[in-house]
């Protein structure tokens, strides 16, 4: 596969793997976050983490959408399917997301109409061959994501489907990596920064990390030599005392991102006041809800979406693994009581949280 | 939210927002909205996040990290020659 | 006598007990095994043997439920001939007979139905097993999905081979007959709700050919197979090494996967080790026979793919590792429930 096996050589990782040894062989710890969930997946994918040496260690951060995502949203998107008879549509990911009474693949075994779709097109094609259903897609994911959930609404819009509408989860990354950098037990060194996000937003709004709190930011793409790279040039930074926002991802990421989608964002979404982060409680500024002209397609305004607070085991942790101060196994619920099979809180849920990748690796 | 794969444009349509792509021997269609203002054409590689394709990708910058990341291996034998093997001090 | 201790206490059925990975396993476990067998803990396998006197008689169940009914390669019917086969085969038992019944949906096309049954028909002959016997219901319009096929198979104990898990040693091979996830891809694909296009076919197949040149060729050092059907390759092998205690040590470059296959569970986040297969095997061999076993199904029609993927190792005690071209490896686990796709 172009593009992929060529940032799978062999011979190239052990050289990355070994300028990183020759980086790191000073007396001091590095302490790394990867923001973005689709790294961690990435960095346990490829067993990376092997190749680092003992006092380079990477933190998973909360960029996980799944992870953040509050149980009370998942109850009030299946309760558009029980209350409403609505087709509950989402990505594989959400499938396996516990809300109160359950996931919606244990809603589905009770007779509920839950469906998967690859992509929120699929999901309104659905709506579109099912006239006289009502279907609403349940939409997650951060600024790489939601460009496609808005073009979707833009094109229900043109088509005239009445029968479709967006329950919007969307959440932007910069107040997850700020949430991370006040958080007053932050001891982290530097970021690997999240590769397709950028692809959206460009390199650019990372500066306030580089210039504010000092901190390096590598944006970094997703292949065995693309992280190694992005950590290697974070040591390197670390190393001659610099904090910079460098671009190893460079041949999808510009520094200004992409406009059709930055666009496509300011037409559909605006920014909510504040939205509740599971684990990172609420946060001002930083989720998207659909603008008031697109309000046929906004599930919010057409149903009477309940506004369900479902709080956290006081014992599970999530909060803090998600901002990097504790590690997965440092919670005390951590594969006792909370497993990928019964998990308690959402890093276990998802195959790219912290807890399960973690878990999956004991 | 990170799963986003490299695919090559074997057509573009049936409609302007439509073309299909190749990934692996795969083919599906993606919707190409968020690259209007670029001249598309069979053949460019683009990157596919949930069916839509998300940037083009540069060849010349891919060719030119890889270029970087073989440099590596080099200094790394320019280096050893160097010093005459005596790695173990700062390994 | 008995015993009874059940500790299944899932609260419902859900479609991850049929999925073939952990869920299945403790629904069997912990339900099915100790009410109808009698038995906890101890290895369970594809087929039991019967001792009646003369001969050791294998038997086999087996239950199809597959939508859609039909896809490229395949249909509930070859699937259900072919799956059968293959747990007798992988028994190292000479298929001989199967009895089939049928749950048919009311409503159920008859044209459908005649051509299911005549592949079936077509698929037993060539596998060189005779259909002896069945039985048949049908269900209310809007329950068994068109129609639902469970098998029960017959064989006899193949004197070539002395098959258990607890012959495995570290130092064993493990040979797979070949590509891995054509048939959970074709079967993805054909519910036609990913729109994603590509040239495959199921694999479904019977393996007995296969297996039976294996036996000729190395059955001496053959100890233990299994067909990696619903929880892919991955579960198979973790099961054994939970079974035997010992560790598998996959070579990732090894695993013979296509192209297309690649391609869904790269656009997916899926990895071809969980999906299943329903025309391959997996041999665990003592080292000395694992090069003329491959060359001997290799030079097969049918067995060009096969490829020898790993071995066992005493650790990770019942764990699953697969190590990649540049030094690193991965926890290979079952499935939790169906394989996903993700986005993230």
């Amino acid at each position: 596969m172009k593009y992929v096996d060529e940032f799978r050589d062999p011979a190239l990782i052990g050289h990355a793997a070994d300028e990183i040894r020759r980086l790191a062989a000073i007396d001091r710890q590095f302490r790394i976050m990867e923001v973005c969930g689709g790294h961690t997946h990435a960095i346990y994918r490829f067993g990376l983490h092997e190749l680092l040496p003992s006092n380079v260690e990477l933190i998973h951060g909360p960029g996980c959408p799944v992870c953040v995502l509050p149980m009370g949203r998942m109850d009030a998107g299946l309760s558009l399917a029980l209350e409403h008879g609505a087709i509950f549509t989402s990505f594989g990911d959400v499938m396996r997301v516990p809300g109160r009474n359950g996931t919606p693949l244990q809603h589905m075994a009770r007779g509920v109409d839950v469906r998967m779709v690859y992509s929120p097109l699929d999901a309104l094609e659905i709506a579109r061959r099912h006239p006289s259903r009502h279907v609403v897609f349940f939409a997650i994911g951060f600024e790489t994501t939601a460009p496609s959930t808005a073009l979707t609404i833009v094109r229900a819009r043109a088509l005239g489907v009445p029968n479709f509408s967006v329950l919007s989860n969307h959440v932007t990354i910069l107040p997850a990596i700020k949430a991370v950098l006040d958080s007053p037990d932050m001891r982290l060194d530097g970021f690997i920064g999240p590769g397709h996000v950028s692809t959206v937003i460009g390199s650019r709004p990372y500066q306030f990390i580089a210039r504010h709190y000092r901190k390096p930011v590598v944006v970094t793409g997703f292949e065995p030599l693309d992280l190694l790279q992005g950590i290697a040039m974070l040591l390197r930074q670390l190393r001659e005392g610099r904090a910079e926002v460098e671009n190893q991802y460079a041949r999808v990421v510009s520094d200004n991102g992409n406009q059709p989608a930055l666009r496509a964002l300011d037409q559909v979404f605006e920014l909510r006041t504040f939205f509740e982060w599971r684990g990172l409680g609420f946060i001002s500024q930083s989720a998207l809800k659909i603008r008031a002209e697109y309000a046929q397609w906004d599930a919010e305004r057409r149903f009477d979406v309940p506004a369900i607070d479902v709080a956290d085991p006081v014992a599970a942790q999530c909060g803090e693994v998600l901002k990097g101060v504790l590690k997965p196994s440092q919670c005390k619920l951590f594969a006792r009581e909370c497993t990928p099979e019964r998990p308690v809180g959402a890093l276990m849920v998802s195959s790219e949280g912290a807890c399960a990748a973690y878990y999956s690796h004991l | 939210m990170c799963l986003a794969i490299p695919g090559q444009i074997v057509s573009l349509g049936p409609e302007p927002h439509l073309a299909v792509v190749e990934i692996s021997k795969v083919r599906r269609q993606v919707n190409v909205d968020l690259l209007q203002g670029e001249a598309l054409a069979a053949g460019d590689w683009v990157l596919i996040h949930v069916g839509f394709a998300m940037t083009r990708i540069s060849d010349r910058e891919a060719v030119e990290q890889l270029r970087l990341l073989a440099m590596l291996g080099e200094d790394e034998q320019a280096m050893r020659e160097l010093e005459g093997y005596s790695f173990d001090e700062i390994r | 006598m008995l015993r009874t201790t059940v500790t299944f206490s899932d609260p419902q059925i859900e479609m991850a007990h049929g999925a073939g990975g952990k869920a299945t396993r403790r629904l069997v476990d912990t339900l099915l095994a100790p009410l109808l067998l009698g038995i906890e803990d101890r290895p369970l396998g594809d087929a039991a043997f019967l001792d009646l006197g003369r001969q050791q008689i294998a038997m086999t169940a087996d239950t199809f439920v597959v939508r859609p009914l039909t896809f490229a390669g395949g249909s509930i019917g070859t699937l259900a001939v072919h799956g059968t086969v293959n747990d007798l085969a992988v028994s190292a038992a000479v298929p001989k007979a199967l009895l089939v019944t049928f749950v048919l949906e009311a409503g159920l096309p008859g044209r459908v139905l005649e051509a299911e049954v005549r592949a079936m028909a077509e698929a037993a002959r060539n596998a060189g097993v005779l259909i002896v016997g069945g039985d048949t219901k049908v269900v209310e319009h809007g329950k068994a999905d068109g129609m639902y096929v469970t098998t029960a198979g017959v064989g006899v104990a193949d004197p070539r081979a002395q098959l258990s898990s607890a012959a495995v040693r570290a130092g064993d091979r493990i040979l797979l007959s070949g590509h891995i996830g054509d048939h959970g891809i074709t079967v993805l694909l054909a519910r036609g709700q990913l729109t994603l296009d590509a040239e495959l076919r199921s694999d479904t197949r019977s393996v007995w050919p296969l297996v039976d040149r294996l036996l000729d060729a190395a059955g001496a050092g053959v100890r233990w197979m299994r067909d990696p059907t619903r929880g892919g390759v991955a579960t198979a092998l973790k099961e054994l090494a939970l079974d035997t205690g010992l560790g598998v040590a996959l070579e990732e470059e090894r695993i013979p996967v296509r192209d297309e296959v690649r391609g869904v569970c790269e656009i997916l986040g899926l990895d071809p080790l969980h999906i299943a297969n329903e025309g391959q095997f997996m041999a665990v061999l003592a080292p000395e026979y694992a090069e003329p076993a491959l060359a001997a199904l290799r030079a097969m029609p049918g067995g060009e793919a096969a490829a020898i993927i790993g071995e066992v190792r005493q650790s990770p005690a019942g764990g699953v590792m697969a190590s990649s071209s540049y030094g690193t490896s991965r926890v290979v686990d079952m499935l939790v429930g169906d394989p996903l796709p993700r986005i993230c």
